[in-house]
């Protein structure tokens, strides 16, 4: 019974991936850059998983001809541009820096940049409050006139 | 200056406001995937022929110097669309003369014997791809999908999902016409 259990137990973790049993190498090592390489890939059928999470029959195949490569020698980025020249920067999760996509990479920070500018212009236009001009002369003696005509009624 | 600030917010709205126009035209298919394929030579690809049948295999060579473009279309039999597909398909051979190629994607060889029989065999030559590699050289998706190929090997066009239906039909018609293989208004 406890054998049982502690077979369950090893199981159980291992049934939550996608990764199948037969299609894990033998190597530790180029296992582990597959499993590297292929959660920078897109699963072309379910379009926000990388192959690595996904059940789909393409993901599988995917993940073997990964594995494939590896085996067959390419490095990492080797085999990443050997299925990106099948099907296109689309399977890159992490879209490339080029041309096309300039405004992908440049519109967020020009828009926080945009943004504090904003900010911060309005923020020190209202710090400079306008002088107020000094009173006039005449105006000095009617104020002055209405504090002695208010404190003279305090006496009253 | 207070007024340039003043319309920062009219740009922002228009800015904005024109994205979700482009993401609300409902002609718009998110789950379009650009085909990188497009004006590219066909993948290099042999496949050998559906065992039981007696149709020939199909490689990359055999979609070389023909005079006129040909349809490579992906199929199985499993796939309940491709049912409806090969109605269409069988038209087009049949009426108007296409030349039509088809990869058996990881199909059954006496499964894919059964399916053709059943419903006739409109490909010219079908290689069996019970691995799926080839399809991964194409750069399918999923099943169905339709390649026109230029007779120097280079892909024209490519249709993902069945041709089934007046729209996706005058849609393909139209690209069979650009390419050449329909007469114009035909």
């Amino acid at each position: 019974m406890r054998r049982f259990f502690l077979v369950l137990a090893l199981i159980m973790p291992m049934s939550a991936q996608a990764v199948e049993p037969d299609e894990i190498l033998s190597d530790p090592i180029l296992e582990a850059r597959a499993r590297e390489v292929s959660r920078q890939l897109r699963c072309v059928v379910c379009q926000n998983q990388d192959i690595d999470s996904s059940n789909a029959g393409v993901a599988r195949d995917l993940r073997l001809l990964v594995r494939e490569r590896l085996v067959a020698g390419d490095t990492n980025e080797d085999a990443i541009a050997f299925i990106q020249a099948r099907y296109g920067d689309y399977v890159l999760l992490k879209p490339p820096f080029k041309p096309e996509t300039y405004a992908l990479w440049f519109t967020p920070p020009l828009l926080g940049l945009l943004a504090l500018g904003i900010g911060g212009g309005i923020l020190m236009g209202s710090r400079k409050r306008k002088k107020i001009a000094d009173l006039s002369d005449d105006e000095e003696a009617e104020v002055a006139r209405i504090f002695t005509s208010s404190s003279e009624g305090d006496h009253r | 200056m207070k007024r340039a600030v003043a319309i920062i917010p009219l740009v922002l709205a228009v800015i904005v406001g024109g994205f979700f126009l482009w993401g609300l035209n409902p002609n718009r298919d998110p789950n379009e995937i650009p085909s990188v394929l497009i004006s590219q030579p066909a993948p290099s690809f042999i496949l050998g022929p559906v065992p039981g049948l007696d149709v020939q295999g199909l490689s990359r060579e055999n979609l070389l110097g023909n005079p006129t473009p040909v349809v490579v279309n992906v199929f199985a039999s499993w796939c309940v669309p491709c049912r409806a597909e090969h109605a269409v398909l069988s038209a087009l051979v049949e009426r108007d003369g296409v030349r039509l190629f088809g990869i058996n994607y990881k199909d059954q060889p006496a499964d894919a014997v059964n399916w053709l029989r059943n419903l006739g065999n409109p490909y010219e030559r079908i290689g069996s791809d019970l691995s799926g590699r080839a399809g991964i050289e194409w750069g399918i998706s999923g099943v169905p999908e339709t390649f026109i190929v230029g007779g120097d090997g280079t892909v024209l066009y490519r249709y993902v999902g069945p041709i089934v239906g007046e729209e996706a039909v005058s849609t393909f018609r139209q690209a069979l016409r650009q390419a050449g293989v329909l007469e114009e208004r035909s």
